[in-house]
């Protein structure tokens, strides 16, 4: 058992109900834009949900605010409690991959509420992706207190909880659409500055289509790429990124080769290939950069691409800047 | 070629292995599988390396290398050779 146990006059017990609406969607929107990241925090402690007594389930989860709202509104019309952990407002399985959401916060936690003034029995169901913070043979002989795990998303609770078994699809972590799709406002708003940027520094250079192919190149990367990830070639994600950014720049291209009587002139050829060598490279960089937003690129396969791929995007990307500068020179030599 | 994620540091030394099955409980890829009388490596490509099943193995039996796998840190970190931070 761990140390002394300490004693609190009070066990605070907050009373919370199953019902969001206007106000959590407001925060969850705000969080989904990366507005104040980490300040969508409730208090960490007990939360009791319905009407519960001392044998009702307790519920362990992170005191995200989304995570939080996701956990109780699964678990209308059932009496419990919820254990929120102090993970400074980061969601369950980020804490739990930092530490966070771990052994020694919750038995920690289970200490400093007084839960074992709440509760006669000594289980704690936590999600399933708790368990990389959470020793579970640990916190038992630390704490007491014996850890189920849970189904990975809180919805899936009210079926676990009718013979609490989890099915192997409650087990499993996939990564539709929706789940893609609802990441890319919060990666726009983080690219939203170098976007300005390039996209003004483009047309300075280069004029209308040049900008236009160099925020294409970005957006792409950062929103499209997010959509159509599992139908794009190959399993590697920056070549994934080479492809996507190939096939959204070779409109740009095209349109450079067919814009006028010949296509056969060198500065329309060197233009249409700058096109084709910076900004791919862009593209597939951003799209390196979205693996750590998923779920299932592991750290060797991510490592393994960034030494493959850096080097070919770099110089590609190289190549590039030294045919604009060809160009460049080409023009100034046939005095265009 | 064009796939990273075929292997990983994920071992599995099934000598040591009680059978209690929390890894195949932890695993959110269902790379571990329980077959009746053993606990095997079903899916060892499926792997991403969250140390889920490490860390909830009471003997042992499972070692993965679940350090950081953010892009952006690693590259930092290639760059400046120094260790990994974390982005946030």
């Amino acid at each position: 058992m761990s140390g002394v146990e300490s004693f609190t006059t009070e066990t605070r017990v907050r009373q919370m109900t199953s019902d969001t609406g206007l106000a959590e969607r407001w925060d969850h929107t705000l969080a989904r834009l990366g507005y104040k990241r980490n300040d969508h925090r409730v208090e960490p402690g007990i939360y009791a949900l319905g009407a519960p007594g001392p044998d009702s389930p307790v519920f362990v989860t992170s005191n995200y605010t989304l995570s939080f709202d996701a956990l109780r509104s699964a678990l209308a019309g059932i009496d419990g409690y919820i254990l929120a952990l102090d993970t400074k407002g980061i969601n369950v399985w980020c804490a739990a991959g930092k530490g966070t959401f771990g052994t020694d916060e919750l038995v920690n936690r289970i200490d400093v509420t007084g839960l074992r003034q709440v509760v006669r029995h000594r289980v704690l169901i936590v999600p399933q992706l708790g368990a990389p913070g959470i020793a579970a043979h640990e916190v038992k002989k630390r704490s007491g207190f014996k850890i189920e795990y849970g189904p990975v998303r809180a919805s899936d609770l009210p079926g676990y909880l009718q013979n609490r078994k989890a099915t192997p699809e409650m087990r499993r972590v996939h990564f539709g659409l929706a789940d893609r799709t609802v990441l890319i406002p919060v990666e726009a708003v983080a690219a939203l500055p170098v976007l300005i940027v390039a996209t003004a520094v483009a047309f300075i250079f280069g004029g209308l289509l040049v900008a236009a192919a160099a925020a294409s190149a970005i957006l792409a990367g950062i929103s499209l790429f997010a959509i159509v990830l599992p139908w794009l070639p190959t399993r590697d994600f920056s070549t994934k990124g080479f492809i996507l950014g190939f096939a959204v720049e070779l409109p740009f291209a095209l349109a450079v080769l067919f814009s006028g009587p010949s296509v056969w002139e060198w500065t329309k050829l060197l233009q249409a290939a700058s096109f084709l060598l910076i900004l791919p490279p862009i593209t597939a960089y951003l799209a390196l950069n979205f693996t750590g937003s998923t779920t299932f690129t592991s750290r060797s396969g991510v490592k393994r691409e960034i030494y493959r791929y850096i080097p070919i995007m770099a110089a590609t990307f190289s190549i590039g800047i030294l045919v604009t500068i060809a160009n460049a020179v080409v023009k100034i030599w046939g005095g265009i | 070629m064009l796939n990273s994620y075929l292997l990983t540091t994920l071992r599995y030394d099934p000598e040591l292995c009680n059978r209690c099955g929390k890894c195949t409980e932890v695993c959110p890829h269902a790379v571990f599988k329980a077959n009746g009388r053993a606990i095997d490596l079903a899916r060892p490509a499926a792997c991403m390396e969250c140390g889920a099943c490490q860390l909830n193995c009471p003997t042992g039996a499972i070692t993965v290398d679940s350090g950081v796998g953010c892009a952006g840190a690693m590259i930092r970190a290639a760059l400046t050779r120094k260790t990994e931070a974390t982005c946030g």
